[in-house]
């Protein structure tokens, strides 16, 4: 009897003070040296020759139509993948029918196939010797080369992001919530807005900031299908690798910079998002 | 209200979760659906609630068809098995929720809202908690704020789905008094299911047991024990 409260004050974890130190030190190590030196590099890269030659490298007209073209997807292609992704994750978790393993499998394809085949692939669809491409030189419409198809490949490159992360939260919450909803009289609409929303909004902007990130960073898929003419179907990634190769680095990395500022000021989007709900996001997590 | 049940069956793909079954509920009635596990209550309590719908048969509100009747229109007050509240909004929303989703013209207004959940809030004694989350409460409160909820839309019929399921002994008796009294004050047409005999017989004016999709026996309490119609009957209900 005497030695039961001893154990009752071991910690939950038992591993030791020194373990524990080495399992951060690994941790810290391995962040410094693949997120934080990188990212540092590209910086001080792009400063290396002062502000101003920083300022004019992302101020060229090829750079900011590249800028201009890489918002411009990134604009259309996330909220295009938000409805798509609801519409997916919604009929795979709430309703039960024939071929929805197969969907599943079909979400994750980008994920598994390279971007660069992605790319190939739509080339081969929908360039001027494709299965479509007289059909669309007939009716005068361009895809390959042009910004539909860049549009296509980011779509087809960032499409499993929303879904993959609403359809985890989605199964495991159920349908008890929304047929209440409807017992008590709302609407499908009224259903979807007040009930099913508020319940996945952390996943889906979780989903969305990820689908952001990689349609503005998408490179391989987008290379193949923009045919990377200057200043009119070059993004920002693809103009980065050209100005590169004409070792124009400074002009290079600053445009580098600007990419990875735009996902750094997303990720702060996001955590400042989380501390301002805080409180909500723990009600809606535990139960 | 009173329900006609007619010979109403169900089929998921291929399994029979109801064969036909024929069953008339008295309006007023307080009637609890009792059987094993599988035996088709929450299939028959979701049919007249508008959540499923029957393979074939018809039910009846008041004599009228209300077979393909929309669950929005039923009005059926629905309590479900783990309560199913509404995890995002405050108790006050979550009572509050069906008065706001009707059509504006029978909206009440703000006012008249928050009178009417602080009544609800009144009824099932607990006055004070209308601020809080769901997740900030116990299971027994839980169960009360969802009675208020399926309360607040004014329904036609009340229907609950093993209401006292996940509670502990001496919880699940206050509430069955719970019950009882709102049953009476209200004078809705109650459905509840449960596998609990001893909750059935205790607090049910009409009792129906169920076995393997179909109705073993109808008939109030002390008829069901004294004149089981089956050896189903009997061994479910001596315990
Ligand atoms: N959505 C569904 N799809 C397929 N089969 C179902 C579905 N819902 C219920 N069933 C089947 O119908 C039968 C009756 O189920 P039901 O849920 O009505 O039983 P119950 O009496 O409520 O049981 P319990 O006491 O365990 O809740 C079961 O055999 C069940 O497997
Ligand atoms: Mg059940």
């Amino acid at each position: 009897m005497a030695d039961i409260p001893v154990q009752a004050f071991t910690p939950v974890t038992t591993e030791h003070r020194h373990f524990r130190a080495v399992l951060i030190g690994i941790s810290v190590f391995f962040m410094v040296i693949l997120l934080f030196a990188p990212l540092a590099t590209i910086f001080a890269t792009a400063l290396s020759d002062g502000w101003k030659a920083a300022a004019e490298g992302i101020s060229s007209p090829d750079a900011l139509s590249a800028i201009r073209l890489t918002l411009t997807v990134a604009a259309i292609a996330v909220p295009l993948n938000i409805i798509f992704g609801i519409a997916a994750a919604w009929a795979i978790a709430k309703f039960d029918f024939r071929g929805k393993a197969f969907l599943i499998t079909l979400i994750d394809l980008p994920f598994s196939v390279s971007p660069v085949v992605a790319g190939l692939a739509l080339v081969l669809l929908f360039g001027s010797h494709g299965a479509f491409g007289t059909w669309l030189i007939a009716h005068d419409l361009k895809i390959v080369f042009a910004f539909p198809g860049i549009l296509l490949a980011t779509l087809f490159i960032t499409f499993p992001f929303v879904a993959r992360e609403l359809i985890p939260v989605m199964i495991e919450q159920g349908r008890a919530e929304e047929e209440a909803a409807l017992t008590l009289g709302a609407s499908g609409w009224r259903v979807f807005r007040s009930v099913t929303l508020p319940n996945i909004r952390w996943a889906l902007l979780y989903g969305v900031l990820l689908a952001n990130a990689r349609a503005m960073g998408e490179f391989g898929a987008v290379a193949v299908i923009s045919g990377k003419i200057r200043g009119e179907t070059t993004t920002m990634p693809i103009m980065i690798e050209m100005l590169y190769n004409e070792y124009l680095s400074v002009a290079a990395f600053s445009l580098a910079s600007l990419l990875a500022a735009l996902a750094l000021v997303t990720l702060a989007l996001k955590s400042l998002l989380e501390w301002r709900f805080a409180g909500q996001l723990a009600a809606t997590r535990r139960h | 209200m009173y329900i006609d049940i007619d010979e109403l069956a169900k089929e998921f793909g291929t399994s029979r979760a109801l064969h036909p079954v024929s069953l008339s509920i008295p309006a007023g009635a307080l009637v609890a659906l009792l059987g094993p596990s599988g035996s088709g209550k929450t299939t028959l309590l979701r049919i007249l609630g508008g959540l499923e719908f029957p393979t074939s048969g018809r039910v009846l509100f008041d004599g009228k068809d209300a077979t393909g009747m929309s669950v929005q229109e039923r009005r059926a007050g629905f309590v479900f098995q783990h309560y199913a509240l509404f995890r995002h909004m405050t108790v006050f929303e979550n009572i509050a929720f069906g008065l706001r989703a009707r059509k504006r013209r029978e909206r009440p207004g703000e006012a008249e809202i928050g009178r009417r959940v602080n009544r609800l809030l009144d009824l099932i004694r607990l006055p004070n908690i209308g601020g809080r989350y769901p997740s900030q409460l116990s299971g027994g409160q839980r169960q009360r704020v969802a009675l208020a909820r399926a309360l607040a839309i004014e329904p036609r019929m009340l229907l609950l789905d093993e209401p006292f399921g996940a509670l502990d002994a001496k919880v699940r008796k206050e509430l069955r008094q719970g019950l009882r009294e709102i049953h009476d004050t209200t004078g809705l047409t109650t459905i509840f299911v449960t596998h609990d005999q001893e909750e059935a017989m205790e607090l049910a004016d009409l009792v129906v047991v169920m076995s393997m999709g179909r109705i073993e026996q109808i008939g109030k309490p002390a008829d069901i024990r004294s004149r089981p119609s089956s050896d189903f009957v009997r061994a479910f209900t001596a315990a």
